[in-house]
């Protein structure tokens, strides 16, 4: 099963340009052309879901806007980090 | 930079080594993705409190605004010369210059030169997009031939005005340079070399080898009148083919460093 | 500690290393080129910055860079290497880090020549670079005295943020005379709390530029650095006086032509001249007040430079038009003779000058063509 993620986009550094939609592999970004920002720019939102948390959309980005999580794998990740 | 909150695991956040401030430059124009990697490499490294930066004239003239470190401001190519004062008086920090291609091989061009000829063990992030952005896309020694600016309405004429110089090939022939390579931001897998080299350039400098200057294809979407997505294409068109990616001169000892 | 036989540029860069001088950054040209040499030589040896660096516009470039992190930062050149370093020096000016600069003038314009000049009066005084700004200069006539106020110039930039330009001229810069130098002193300055040094931790990041886009902003710093120019106007003018107190002539003259001049004042004394000599150290600040107050005492001034009457107009100013001035320069790279300047005195002695309304230079012009005449 593909690992679950989403994205954060920060609206006060999005400005619209595109650049992360063709690059989303899922495809699942996309324009939001309800929201204008602060600095008068439609940003790109999430579309629905699918997004995997690859970060390639924070990888092209040229204004650190956007944050990127994934869907923790919880009970292994801790237990191997603590008794080390 | 894995961490975990709650079930979610960060995969991506803005590098601490940016500021808070949105950068002034056009949307998506490649100077920012160069400053995020410059920050996120200054954040992977830890050098963040022991840096100082050189910025130049031109659209990054505002980058001491949008990184979160040490900043000068230099007057017009005179980048390099400033950061060789201060690493001559400061030799244990860490000294960047970030310029363009009008700055760095049209007016500063003596300055960079003589730099890389001493071996300045600073590094150099070198944009190169093929104009001069600030002053509204005239022609920089870097515009590709036939390339139409508002100074070379027609093209430019290589016969009047020139052939683009290679800064990274001409550098990389002087003997005390330690590690001059290009890269390009045109798609993800390019940005994630570029980072590579960046991070490569800092750790020469760390090192104490010397000279390091990363040159980077970058886009000008409004001087080039072209779509962001569009300007990607033609860096990877017509700018590489020109501008070829590669490692152009690597010191031998660079594959000892631990990175 | 006794006094040694120093050559001037050599003696001066030594004084600039005793007062902490952490990097030195230069171009070699005559006839400033030993400062250069003298430097490569000991920075290196001290730990301490030193680049040749490929152009008087990357020197001074250099000087920028190392003074924003607060370390005393300098270099040494001479007038067409001074024009090349306005831009930087504008730059730093508008940045309001402090730096020293030493110009060893020569004659011009252009190329000019290797000979001692003090045509960079107006350049140096005056600004040179663009924009608003006021740099300290100082003028010493000797090496002792050169010495001394690099140490000083050094302490000046540092409290006003300053530029401070001392200027001399190749008679200096190539002279030998005893001297004395300073002790060595720590390096234990406490780094200012704008420099750039690269020690985030605990602290907000910190930029220095010359930017302000908002014109605002601008004029709040255009006023920023005109008050630090009225208070140092307050503080820091420096002059010497020899004869002065019954003088009937007061001769005004800096640097070399000042030590000129006081070799005439004391021969006219013998012959019982009622001359004495007013030699501003402090070029900018100007001492306007101090020459006003003689222009009270004494009937005529003789103003004597190695220019075309650059500082003539700053007497001027001075006085306002209370005593006449007659003017005596030589130029080109020409220094001129105790004996030029006597046979001034004793003219003015013989038939005072009245007029406070006529043309200095054009009376000079004609006297100098005669005077060039019977040399030739």
């Amino acid at each position: 099963m593909p690992a679950k993620g989403w994205i954060e986009v920060n609206e006060k550094y999005c400005k619209g340009c595109e650049l992360c939609i063709p690059a989303c592999p899922q495809d699942v970004l996309a324009i939001d052309q309800q929201t204008i920002t602060s600095k008068g720019y439609h940003p790109v939102n999430l579309t629905g879901p699918g997004c995997t948390g690859c970060a390639i959309c924070a990888v092209v980005c040229p204004d650190a806007a956007l944050t990127v999580y994934r869907e923790a794998k919880v009970k292994k990740t801790q237990s191997v980090a603590s008794p080390a | 930079m894995v961490s975990e909150t709650n079930n979610a695991t960060l995969v991506y956040e803005r590098p601490e080594s940016l500021t808070e401030m949105p950068t002034f430059y056009c949307p998506g124009c490649t100077h920012g993705t160069a400053h995020r990697l410059v920050a996120e490499v200054l954040d992977e490294m830890g050098i963040r409190e022991t840096t100082i930066g050189v910025a130049p004239v031109g659209c990054s003239v505002f980058a001491y605004n949008y990184f979160n470190h040490d900043y000068v401001e230099a007057a017009h190519g005179r980048a390099p010369a400033m950061a060789t004062g201060i690493k001559r008086v400061l030799p244990k920090k860490m000294v960047y210059t970030y310029q363009g291609d009008g700055d760095l091989a049209s007016i500063g061009m003596g300055e960079i030169m003589h730099a890389a000829a001493r071996g300045e063990n600073i590094t150099v992030i070198y944009l190169n997009n093929a104009i001069y952005g600030m002053t509204g896309g005239q022609m920089s020694p870097t515009t590709l031939p036939n390339m139409k600016t508002t100074s070379t309405p027609l093209g430019r004429d290589v016969e009047v005005a020139g052939y683009p110089i290679r800064m990274a090939e001409i550098i990389s022939n002087l003997d005390a340079v330690s590690y001059v390579v290009r890269r390009s931001l045109h798609n993800p897998a390019n940005i994630r070399k570029t980072k590579k080299a960046v991070k490569t350039a800092f750790q020469t400098q760390a090192s104490g080898m010397g000279f390091s200057m990363v040159e980077i294809l970058s886009s000008c979407p409004t001087n080039w009148k072209l779509s962001p997505s569009k300007s990607l294409e033609f860096i990877e068109e017509q700018m590489i083919p020109v501008y070829p990616i590669a490692d152009f001169k690597v010191n031998p000892e660079i594959k000892n460093i631990k990175g | 500690m006794v006094k040694k036989l120093l050559k001037g540029n050599e003696a001066f860069a030594e004084a600039a290393i005793r007062a902490g001088c952490e990097g030195f950054f230069g171009y070699p040209i005559t006839p400033s080129t030993e400062f250069l040499e003298h430097m490569a030589k000991r920075m290196p040896e001290l730990g301490r910055g030193f680049v040749q660096a490929e152009s008087e516009v990357a020197a001074i470039n250099m000087v920028y860079g190392a003074a924003c992190t607060g370390k005393r930062a300098m270099t040494a050149s001479s007038s067409p290497g001074i024009s090349l370093m306005m831009e930087g020096i504008s730059y730093i000016a508008g940045t309001e880090v402090p730096a020293v600069i030493v110009n060893v003038m020569r004659g011009g314009p252009g190329l000019g020549n290797i000979a001692p000049s003090q045509g960079d009066y107006n350049q140096m005084v005056k600004g040179g670079g663009h924009g608003d700004y006021f740099p300290i200069v100082l003028a010493p006539a000797s090496v002792q005295e050169a010495i001394d106020y690099i140490t000083l110039a050094f302490d000046l930039a540092d409290k006003y943020r300053s530029l401070v330009f001392v200027i001399v001229d190749g008679n200096l810069g190539q002279m030998m005379e005893p001297a004395e130098l300073p002790p060595m002193r720590d390096l234990d300055f406490i780094t200012p709390e704008w420099a750039v040094d690269g020690e985030t931790e605990g602290r907000e990041r910190r930029f220095l530029s010359s930017i302000y886009i908002d014109p605002k902003d601008e004029e709040v710093t255009n006023i920023r650095l005109l008050r630090r120019k009225l208070e140092i106007e307050k503080n820091e003018i420096l002059y010497h006086t020899e004869e002065i107190d019954d003088a009937e002539i007061v001769i005004v003259a800096f640097g070399t032509a000042g030590r000129v001049a006081s070799t005439a004042v004391r021969q006219a004394r013998q012959e019982g001249i009622k001359v004495g000599l007013f030699r501003p150290i402090t070029l900018s600040p100007f001492p306007y007040k101090e020459i006003e107050k003689l222009a009270d005492q004494a009937k005529s001034m003789l103003v004597a430079e190695m220019n075309t009457g650059m500082m003539l107009d700053d007497v001027s100013l001075s006085v306002k038009g209370k005593i006449p001035i007659e003017f005596y320069g030589r130029m080109g790279g020409i220094t001129p003779f105790p004996d030029e300047i006597l046979d001034e005195i004793r003219r003015i002695n013989n038939s005072p000058p009245t007029d406070t309304d006529f043309n200095a230079r054009e009376a000079w012009l004609d006297r100098l063509e005669l005077i060039i005449e019977g040399e030739n």
